[in-house]
């Protein structure tokens, strides 16, 4: 038997040798232009960035690619960012207009830096889950198609983090994002009765709804889901495989926005309802691409620099946010679930 | 080996644009795989009846191991028979996620040699996702992978892979080495990592500074995010090389100081931090890399809860410690995992991450048991209730 429990590649072993030389004495780092960073060190070193788009759904022939950029530019060293970015760090900044013209002509993006739309963290979809409300990556494909200017330029007041969640298991912090893409259903789950309880639990697949809505159906050794109580969260699906809620016909994406997780200036907030249901329009999605690049254009326009798409709201509030975006407000928008009543207005300051 | 029969219109259009396409990735696996092949099928059939085609993963795995491996199944095994076992395999990623090229390579060896060629690179948890092998070659492909030093993952009711951010290794916000204590944590923890043991998944976040590149405060059960005790430094040279080259330190960072902590006067050019008064929310220093700099007294706070809504709501990580040292061999932040997981353990029902066990029997009770004493960083404001409890020894 092989060994195991020996854990990961220790992280030394895999560092360039400039960042082994200046680990913790970073003294500051600044944007040459989108997608190149230039870290500078106690010792006076430098250290060239170059961030790169990915596909994050790569074949072993695209990650021997990106190897072979990386021993012609960066000593043979990468790494990947927490968003799917491709790094090559270069030690010498006379390689790095050889290597952006390389990347130029491999037709790879260089940006996700500053104040851009970085690459879209995302879930698997229909390429390799078994709850997904739609898919991730060809939703993603064409999303970052329709804003691949906001990634190579910086042309927006601050950064803007989108996510994509195919189901509402949102896999990844899709709720707490700039823009938040979630894939939903819209329509109870289906229940095979003659496969329940040969499949599941049947007091864990009652335990799962988290509106009470599914009850034990004794007679038939299987549940009964009150169509009233249920809003289709699937997580019943979840722990019983004879409950599938997936709805070609029904299921479609919701976007969620102003959501941060960083501390700067403002708390790390959830994201919120923008768009109740989009439908799933595969291959391109574009009712979805259309309804993100308005986000996208109507904050650019109006927020002042410096501020995050939340904060932004925060400050002309989300009755002008309605206005502005012309999105209809709706009882969608008003929240029914646990903590409904810490959203509602407890005070007479509020915008016309 | 192209199917002449398989066409993939939908698919196809997604080859378009100006984005690296994973539509022409599947294709690059599906001329030398059949399994890429027939993942693009498949694919083209979901696009088509706008359909997931996967069923509920089954209990795969390799020996000695729990978690690490994901079942996954076609729902059309007749119709794509090399899709019909198409499971993941979940590589614990090495901190920071830094590779040289010599260890892709070889993960895309082995990959070749025993899978689809298809990967993630990463997972949104964090490791290197292999997708798509057959169950008989599960074994092989570890013991290939164990050999190469690639060990596996987290997955099901388990520690899950732990990961971190940059950290000193390229970011001179970092408050602490987050890729040091990525690894410690992960090499503690090698057997909750591996073993399911637990009610349900527990997620670690390292970010070295607040403003949490890892997003650890949204997602993980267990938010390490650096921040520091003493002084912001001030470089005020350099404050002033900012005012020369027309950077706006009034507009863009003193009237943005959420605590109005910042005074800049514009005759000496220097710029004052009220550091009592300052919540170290990272926005002056982002503004101002080259002049600003955390504090020397570096450490990290913790925070326990985070998940997303599934079942009863999302929560956001809440403060429990507010700061801790982190110095190796990083015992305290060990111990304080054992405790916290062996409570969440002895009182989380199935399927009950810990934040939602905390909301269930309430913060005083998990801080009681324990042992955490409560301090007001830990909360916005003090409850506005009189619904406490007294217990016997506090009460005559």
């Amino acid at each position: 038997m092989a060994r195991t429990d020996f854990g990961p590649p220790h992280y030394s072993t895999l560092i360039p040798d400039i960042i082994k030389e200046n680990y913790g004495k970073w003294l500051y780092h600044e944007q040459i232009r989108p997608g190149v960073l230039k870290h500078v060190s106690e010792t006076g070193a430098e250290l060239y960035t170059v961030r790169v788009g990915s596909p994050r759904l790569a074949s072993i022939d695209f990650i021997r690619e990106i190897c072979e950029i990386a021993d012609k530019y960066s000593k043979g060293h990468l790494r990947f960012t927490s968003r799917h970015n491709i790094e090559f760090l270069l030690d010498d900044q006379e390689l790095v207009e050889p290597l952006l013209q390389e990347l130029a002509q491999r037709g790879l993006p260089v940006g996700g830096t500053g104040h851009s739309v970085s690459n879209i963290v995302h879930t698997q979809g229909w390429v390799h889950c078994h709850s997904s409300a739609t898919d991730a990556s060809g939703l993603v494909k064409s999303l970052m198609d329709g804003l691949y200017d906001y990634f190579v330029e910086n042309k927006l007041p601050n950064m803007v983090r989108i996510a994509v969640a195919c189901c509402l298991n949102m896999c990844g912090a899709v709720h707490c994002s700039d823009i938040a893409i979630v894939g939903i259903h819209r329509k109870p789950p289906r229940i095979d009765h003659e496969k329940v309880s040969k499949v599941s639990e049947i007091p864990s697949v009652i335990q799962s709804c988290p509106t009470g809505a599914i009850k034990p159906n004794p007679k038939l050794k299987s549940v009964d889901v009150n169509p009233d109580k249920c809003m289709y969260c699937g997580n019943c699906y979840t722990v019983c495989p004879a409950m599938p809620i997936a709805d070609p016909e029904n299921d479609g994406v919701a976007i969620f926005v102003g959501g941060k997780v960083s501390n700067a200036r403002t708390a790390p907030k959830f994201s919120r309802l923008a768009i109740p249901y989009l439908p799933n329009n595969p291959p391109r999605w574009t009712e979805t691409v259309e309804a993100v690049k308005h986000l996208l254009e109507v904050y650019a326009k109006n927020a002042l620099p410096g501020e995050r798409y939340g904060e932004w709201i925060e400050r002309i509030g989300w009755e002008r946010f309605f206005k502005l975006t012309g999105l209809p407000f709706t009882e969608k928008h008003i929240d029914d679930f646990i903590f409904a009543p810490t959203t509602f207005r407890t005070t007479t300051q509020f915008n016309w | 080996m192209a199917n002449e029969e398989q066409k993939t219109p939908l698919l196809d259009q997604l080859e378009e644009g100006r984005w690296p396409s994973f539509v022409k990735e599947i294709k690059k696996a599906a001329a030398k795989n059949k399994k890429a092949e027939a993942l693009l099928g498949q694919l083209e059939l979901s696009y088509t009846e706008k359909k997931v085609h996967w069923k509920h993963g089954g209990i795969v795995g390799v020996k000695g191991y729990g978690g690490g491996v994901i079942g996954r199944y076609s729902d059309l095994p007749e119709q794509f028979p090399d899709a019909a076992e198409f499971h993941t395999i979940r590589v614990n990623q090495p901190a920071g996620w830094f590779y040289t090229t010599e260890a892709l390579r070889k993960l895309c060896d082995i990959w070749e040699k025993y899978g689809s060629g298809l990967t993630n690179f990463h997972g949104t948890t964090g490791d290197a996702i292999l997708l798509g092998i057959d169950t008989d070659k599960l074994q092989a492909c570890f013991d290939e992978l164990a050999e190469a030093g690639f060990d596996l993952g987290g997955s099901g009711s388990d520690l899950r892979t732990p990961s971190c951010c940059v950290g000193p290794a390229r970011c001179e916000f970092a408050c602490f080495d987050t890729l040091d204590v990525c690894h410690e944590i992960t090499m503690e923890f090698q057997n909750e990592l591996h073993r399911p043991m637990w009610p349900y998944k527990f997620k670690i976040k390292i970010a070295g500074c607040p403003n949490d590149c890892v997003a650890s405060i949204a997602r993980a059960d267990l938010s390490v995010i650096g921040t520091w005790r003493d002084a912001i430094r001030v470089d005020q040279e350099e404050v002033r090389a900012y005012v020369e080259s027309g950077f706006d330190i009034q507009g863009m960072v003193v009237d943005k100081c959420p605590k109005k902590a910042v005074k800049f006067n514009a005759e000496t050019r220097e710029i004052f931090i009220d550091n009592e008064t300052c919540t170290r929310c990272m926005h002056c220093i982002n503004e101002m890399p080259k002049a600003l700099r955390v504090g020397k007294e570096g450490g990290a706070t913790l925070l326990i809860g985070a998940k997303a809504p599934i079942v009863k709501s999302a929560f956001m990580s809440w403060v429990i410690i507010p700061f801790m040292e982190m110095k190796p061999p990083y015992t305290e932040l060990k111990d304080f995992v054992r405790t916290i997981t062996d409570w969440w353990d002895e009182n989380g029902k199935t399927r009950e991450r810990i934040g939602e066990t905390i909301y269930r029997l309430g913060m005083p009770k998990f801080l009681r048991d324990t042992g955490i004493k409560p301090v007001p960083q830990m909360v916005t404001a003090p409850r506005a209730n009189p619904y406490y409890f007294w217990y016997p020894e506090e009460v005559k």
